[in-house]
């Protein structure tokens, strides 16, 4: 397992972490309030998003490939082709029965489709250009509470570390059933495996209980207090707010041209 | 290596109505709100890293499964075991941790769709297992194997209840017919909920052996939580008895929502913010289509060109920064 973000040194890179938090909150928002079909707000959406990830320098192959992630999800919205109002369609299946199909339903499908992928690829943007530390202060600047923040960052810090423990669990698990030449099956029943995994599991927690001592003794003697050391609050600058202001009057315009296009 | 167990149940962005994720977000940061408080009640600063590893721990332990059969696995959700061990205030957090972690850094799920998805998942998963584990633990008095059954139908139920709101939100969003959603999701997570409770089983037999304790102390204060045990069980009637109900109408929450015609109000005072006129030179859908293309066009090249000058000149500036 490794993190997303791409060490860089592009705009976008550059950009204070509160202002895009909230841009790609806003632009998330205004993208799924856009009515279906609205295609040209769709392609200027996209563009936009486009843009900014080719000025990011992730290279557009990767945001692309990473943004793909949510595609099998996009299994739930396939019987709105289905079902979804008149006028009707017919696809020719060979010679059988055509395959009937709702028109106003392909559109609806189509547009969750963008319109999810969009999404993701803002929020792949934000993960891959944002340190997760920068990301933290920026949400205890927009008043997320400071323990909920500090059991992420606590989460953060540890999850590497114990990833890797699990897989090395996976691999002593591996090295130690072998699996027969035609038969998926490694070890013995279905029983028995779910009870190993469970057993792993157990021992994953208890591992981590302990270890979460020894963390909680390291941060006492480190002057650990239960309340989270102060950081330097930075005020936004005036070129940061007037970006976000922008880019926020930007997307309620082609929020309204969604609007005044889609269906 | 970058993983992603594949769970049906992360809606990403796109799927839900804004409406509806705005008002789920509301009461996920309601009852979060409420665990935090709580949480900093009952508990010390002590628990901090405990809550903080073994969200890890749980997020981690997604990794870990077992082959079912012909390529299909049973996985680890852990909203269950976390009820168990730690209570069902703190779980909420370590779940919420998990899945907010899950979306803003894995992109599992979606950020609008995030108060759904922490909703489902971090809420309704921990309060379900934990009503249910405590009811069957009275239940069973003092019986050790009333543990594995208790731990068992706790998990099943945590993933089988979430995975109906998970589909009713879909439903009620229009994304997904009911008929459909309701028992397409249901069905599958029925089969995912029996290899986490079997995982469950696993491990609270596993902990059982080796560290009673940490089973016995939360079995000794239940009271505190009598909120809880009531809520996860009222979730856990309305959505088995409001999903076969939804699903047995063609359009089956929209049904239910036009016949007391709240969702046609909400929507159109909405939409009636702009109203339906047409702009000249954008009242023809395709002219609009093909002036958003040129226009993409050129924001895509301008940006490109802006780099190749950019990487032209040397990039000291850039190195100051950081």
């Amino acid at each position: 397992m490794r993190e997303l973000y791409t060490p860089n040194h592009s705009a976008v890179h550059r950009i204070d972490a509160r202002v895009k938090v909230i841009f790609t909150l806003a632009f998330i928002v205004f993208l799924n309030l856009t009515p279906s079909g609205a295609w040209p707000a769709y392609i200027l959406f996209f563009t936009w998003m486009f843009s900014l990830s080719l000025s990011s320098r992730l290279g557009i192959a990767f945001v692309l490939k990473r943004s793909l992630l949510a595609l099998p999800f996009v299994l739930a919205a396939l019987p709105l082709v289905f079902t979804g109002p008149a006028p009707l369609g017919q696809i020719p299946v060979l010679n059988t029965p055509s395959l009937t199909y709702s028109v106003v339903g392909f559109y609806r499908f189509a547009s969750i489709a963008i319109k999810a992928w969009v999404s993701v690829m803002a929020a792949v943007l934000l993960a891959a250009t944002t340190r997760f530390p920068d990301l933290l202060t920026a949400f205890s600047q927009l008043k997320v509470p400071a323990l909920f923040l500090t059991i992420i960052g606590l989460m953060w810090r540890y999850l590497f570390v114990i990833s890797d423990e699990v897989t090395r669990m996976l691999i002593a698990r591996t090295s130690r059933s072998a699996t027969a030449p035609g038969s998926n099956r490694s070890g013995g029943s279905l029983f028995w495996r779910a009870r190993v995994t469970g057993g792993m599991a157990g021992s994953l927690f208890l591992r981590s209980i302990e270890r979460s001592d020894r963390v909680y003794a390291a941060m006492l003697s480190r002057g650990y207090t239960g309340q989270p050391a102060a950081q330097k609050t930075t005020r936004l600058q005036k070129k940061d707010l007037l970006a976000l202001a922008a880019g926020v009057i930007l997307l309620v315009l082609l929020w309204l041209l969604g609007v005044i296009t889609g269906g | 290596m970058l993983f992603s167990p594949i769970n049906p149940m992360h809606i990403p962005d796109g799927f839900l109505s804004v409406l509806l994720s705005i008002v789920l977000w509301v009461i996920s940061v309601v009852l979060i709100g409420i665990a935090l408080r709580k949480t900093g009640q009952t508990i010390g600063e002590r628990q901090v890293p405990l809550m903080g590893v073994l969200a890890a721990a749980i997020f981690a332990g997604q990794m870990l499964n077992f082959s079912v059969t012909g390529g299909t696995s049973g996985h680890l959700l852990g909203a269950a075991i976390a009820a168990i061990l730690l209570g069902p205030w703190p779980a909420v957090l370590v779940m919420t941790s998990v899945v907010a972690v899950q979306a803003l850094l894995f992109q599992d799920g979606g950020i609008l769709a995030l108060g759904a998805n922490l909703f489902n998942m971090a809420i309704i998963g921990p309060f379900v297992a934990y009503a249910l584990f405590t009811l069957l633990m009275k239940l069973f008095k003092k019986q050790t194997w009333g543990l594995f059954v208790a731990g068992f139908v706790a998990a099943w139920s945590s993933i089988f209840i979430a995975s109906l709101a998970c589909a009713l939100q879909l439903a009620l969003s229009g994304t997904s017919p009911a008929n459909i959603a309701v028992p397409a999701m249901g069905a599958i997570h029925a089969l995912i909920g029996i290899g986490e409770g079997l995982i469950t089983i696993g491990a609270l037999a596993f902990i059982f052996a080796a560290r009673k304790d940490l089973l016995k102390a939360d079995a000794n204060k239940p009271a505190r939580n009598i909120g809880v045990v009531v809520g996860g069980l009222l979730i856990s009637l309305v959505l088995v008895v409001l999903s076969p109900l939804a699903s047995s109408h063609p359009d089956g929450l929209e049904w239910v929502a036009e016949k007391h015609g709240f969702i046609e109000a909400a929507r159109e005072a909405f939409y009636n913010i702009v109203p339906d006129y047409s702009m000249p030179g954008i009242s023809n859908p395709a002219l609009a289509t093909i002036v958003a293309g040129i226009l993409g066009a050129v924001i895509v090249f301008g940006v490109a060109y802006g780099i190749a000058r950019a990487e032209k000149r040397p990039s000291a500036q850039d190195d100051a920064q950081r």
